[in-house]
């Protein structure tokens, strides 16, 4: 059974043909025991993947592809490295649903147009940042 | 949430995860997660809820200034 509605899905496929621009990857890292979402959250990106011929899916197991796990720095599963010209660091680590699916939507069309919304006191102060910094956020399914 | 993932896609200096709290209950518990969004910034820096942008920005350059650790 399908994860995603007809209706979101059309919404979704509208927004892609109008808003993707450059390819996308979705990097999918998935293991077939022990995790409770692994087998949702490869289904929902395969859908959202199947949406546009702009999106690229790829799915590696956790447990095996540790060349793969390595590069994308993925230390969780179920785990989406949203992946344009270069890798961002956008993550995903559970299932992206409810708000944060809509999150995922949004993020993959940003990181095809290869730029984002934000104020021009935000992108300064962006600008001056020359340590890493790691962003957590905790979400639930809402 | 949306604004961390920006903050990534915008600087090459910065990377943003989002964690299911339910899903990842042991960093829930490592990171006091009570109520959600909560954001951990470099495993040091908390900060609570949802906020505008410039609320977040200020929040964020008082949490890097150096110096600030013994309070």
């Amino acid at each position: 059974m399908p994860l995603l509605q007809d209706k979101d899905k059309e919404a979704v496929e509208t927004r892609f043909q109008e808003e993707l621009v450059n390819p996308v990857r979705l990097v999918n890292f998935t293991q077939a025991l022990e995790c409770q979402f692994c087998a949702e959250t490869r289904q929902l990106v395969e859908e959202v993947a199947a949406l546009s011929d702009r999106i690229e899916l790829e799915v590696y197991n956790f447990a095996i592809d540790k060349e793969k796990v390595e590069e994308y720095g993925v230390d969780k599963i179920p785990a989406i490295a949203i992946i344009g010209e270069k890798d961002y660091g956008v993550r995903y680590y559970g299932i992206p649903s409810g708000y944060e699916f809509n999150s995922l939507i949004e993020n993959i069309i940003d990181v095809s147009r290869r730029e984002v919304e934000l104020l021009p006191a935000t992108r300064e102060a962006l600008a001056g940042i020359t340590e890493p910094l790691h962003f957590q956020v905790f979400v639930t399914p809402t | 949430m949306r604004l961390a993932h920006k903050l990534a896609i915008e600087s090459d200096h910065v990377r943003a995860d989002a964690v299911e709290a339910i899903e990842f209950p042991q960093l829930a518990i490592k990171y006091n997660v009570r109520g959600v969004p909560r954001i951990v910034i470099n495993e040091t820096i908390q900060i609570e809820g949802a906020m505008p942008e410039p609320m977040l920005l200020a929040q964020l350059q008082e949490a890097l200034k150096p110096d600030e650790d013994e309070s």
